[in-house]
């Protein structure tokens, strides 16, 4: 394909909401085992150590610690979801069953494509988001109406990291390929971005790097707004997210380009 | 006055008919390759291919793998962009106008790829909404192709448990749900059974008597020889030769064929076979005999115990091996 192609701005058009239909129809038919598997493993942690750590810490930074990591754990669930999505999920689409393939032979762009599997990765994002956020009003915690701010930055969330994702499925030749990026990057996130502790209790180095990390900026949003205050210094959190999201969505887009029109 | 300024006499009109004539033909042109070039870094591997279909033809591109097959196919759906040359697919300029072009066109892959999330009729249901088919069409639609499909009572199967010749009739549905002007596949018999091939060339009969225009990439020569109205055979990513089936029999090859085998074969071949053939060729242990008069060699061969023959008209086949040689391709 010619430079020009390979490197031009996204081509838009609106047929990506039929490739979106198409993950979303998939989804419901299973959608219940779905959420639950998105769900599960934040609900566990933030239950078990919410009440078993909670024990010993009531409060930290002034809200009680089942809610602190609670809030952790929703951007945590966006985190993971939107990329587990854009790297096992859309590499089968894409990779193992060609399904991509097809929807490029209709009348729809690779682009269109990709444009629907980043939306869908955030839309799961919210999913997820939103179901552990019921959980955390239901144990009484977030009972402000900008509680529900916590949705569309669950969408931001998605947005970010389903980029990451799929510059990652970009690149990939099989499955195993993800594990870099779960131990690589997205682990040292989860325990660098404030989920379970605050950080500014990390020696000053640590700060430094958590400052350049797109989910403390997600959390530094979250917290706020779960215990019913404006957050402060909102653009810069929204900014660094939302850049991070469409840096990473060009570069994913430039890679699976030169990976499928050749 | 000057006489040569006067107006000019009045004549009869001049005759229309060939020029509408060929503005009908040039409209009938459904895909219009010119010159095509592409290369994968330095390696060309489509050196200037040209050539036109025309509606309600059946056109193969015959080659071996590698040829440039499956990368002119790809130009011509703008997936990819050519390094020189024309495309002008279903009257719109490739890839300039690519979508709007392969809206009006269905592709047969040459690997499955029908979503195996789905049934056997939301597959043409999903697949229709890419093409923007309203609710109302495709209802009506999806029955009489999973019918033509022969997979008429299959609408609620998954396709994991279709067999390799249901999944490729449904893709072969699934390319038809827009109704396209122009249909292209890229070996649509490859990997199937014989009973399974033959269903799927009775569809694309069918398909061609309601007057669609086909395009197919194949290296079967009974595919080509059966169903193209016309064919290309393109090796290299050049063409080398581009007529109806009979015509390159006709042209390319003697009309009569003797294969000869056996131990004795090649021995045969030289002591006799290469004075008495027109042409012959040797392939492993086959003796390739090709003459307009059959009768001395099958003479010869009836003094020959140690060699058995096959007597038999020439076929595709034999053009396509003379053509681009015998060779192992892979």
């Amino acid at each position: 394909m010619t430079t020009g192609r390979l490197f031009g701005p996204p081509e838009l058009s609106l047929r990506w909401i039929a490739v979106w239909q198409r993950n979303l129809l998939v989804w419901k038919k299973l959608a219940l085992a779905s959420v639950l598997g998105n769900i599960a493993d934040p609900l566990l942690y933030m239950v078990a150590l919410g009440y078993g750590i909670g024990a010993f810490v009531p409060e930290v930074g002034g809200m009680k610690y089942i809610a602190f990591i609670g809030t952790g754990m929703v951007c945590q669930s966006a985190m993971f979801t939107s990329s587990f999505e854009a790297m096992y999920s859309a590499f089968s689409r894409m990779h193992v069953q060609r399904t991509w393939e097809a929807i490029i032979n209709a009348p729809l762009s690779l682009d269109d494509v990709m444009l629907a599997e980043w939306i869908w990765t955030a839309s799961k994002a919210v999913v997820s988001t939103t179901a552990i956020l019921a959980v955390i009003v239901a144990l009484g915690f977030g009972h402000s109406w900008l509680a529900l701010w916590i949705v569309p930055l669950g969408f931001a969330v998605g947005l970010t990291f389903g980029a990451f994702g799929l510059v990652m499925n970009a690149l990939a030749p099989s499955y195993d390929f993800f594990t870099y990026f779960f131990t690589l990057v997205l682990t040292p996130m989860l325990l660098l971005s404030g989920v379970f502790f605050p950080v500014d209790q990390m020696p000053a180095a640590l700060q430094g790097v958590a400052a350049f990390l797109p989910l403390k900026h997600a959390i530094d949003v979250a917290r706020p707004l779960v215990a019913g205050v404006v957050p402060g210094s909102i653009a810069l959190h929204v900014g660094v997210l939302l850049a991070y999201a469409f840096a990473a969505y060009y570069v994913a887009l430039v890679l699976t380009r030169r990976r499928l029109l050749k | 006055m000057n006489p040569s300024l006067r107006d000019p006499p009045p004549r009869a009109p001049r005759p229309e008919a060939p020029r509408a004539a060929d503005v009908a033909a040039a409209r009938d042109v459904v895909l219009r390759v010119a010159g095509l070039r592409k290369f994968y870094g330095a390696d060309e591997v489509v050196r200037g291919l040209g050539f036109e279909i025309r509606r309600g033809e059946c056109f193969a591109l015959l080659g071996p793998n590698g040829a440039g097959k499956t990368t002119t196919l790809r130009c011509c759906l703008g997936l990819i962009d050519p390094d020189g040359g024309s495309i002008e697919m279903v009257g719109l300029p490739v890839p300039e106008s690519a979508r709007a072009a392969r809206l009006r066109v269905g592709v047969v892959p040459q690997v499955d790829n029908l979503d195996p999330d789905f049934t056997v009729a939301e597959n043409l249901r999903i697949y229709g909404r890419y093409f923007d088919v309203d609710r109302a069409t495709l209802a009506a639609r999806i029955p009489r192709l999973l019918e033509f499909a022969g997979l008429g009572g299959k609408e609620r199967m998954g396709i994991r448990t279709l067999s390799g010749g249901m999944k490729r009739r449904l893709t072969l549905a699934r390319a038809l749900i827009n109704d396209p002007e122009l249909l292209i596949l890229d070996e649509p018999t490859t990997g199937l059974d014989p009973q399974a091939r033959h269903l799927i060339w009775d569809g694309l009969r069918q398909l061609l008597t309601q007057g669609k225009t086909i395009l197919l990439t194949t290296h079967f020569m009974d595919e080509a020889e059966r169903l193209a109205t016309r064919l290309a055979v393109i090796d290299h990513g050049t063409m080398i030769a581009c007529d109806t089936p009979r015509a390159l029999i006709d042209a390319e090859v003697e009309p009569e064929v003797i294969e000869v085998f056996g131990d004795d074969a090649r021995a045969w071949a030289g002591a006799q076979g290469r004075a008495l053939a027109a042409r012959l060729e040797i392939a492993g242990e086959t003796a390739f005999c090709y003459a307009a008069d059959p009768q001395p060699l099958l003479a010869a061969l009836a003094q020959a115990p140690g060699v058995r023959y096959l007597h038999r008209p020439a076929n595709l086949e034999d053009v396509f091996i003379k053509l681009t040689g015998r060779e192992l391709r892979d």
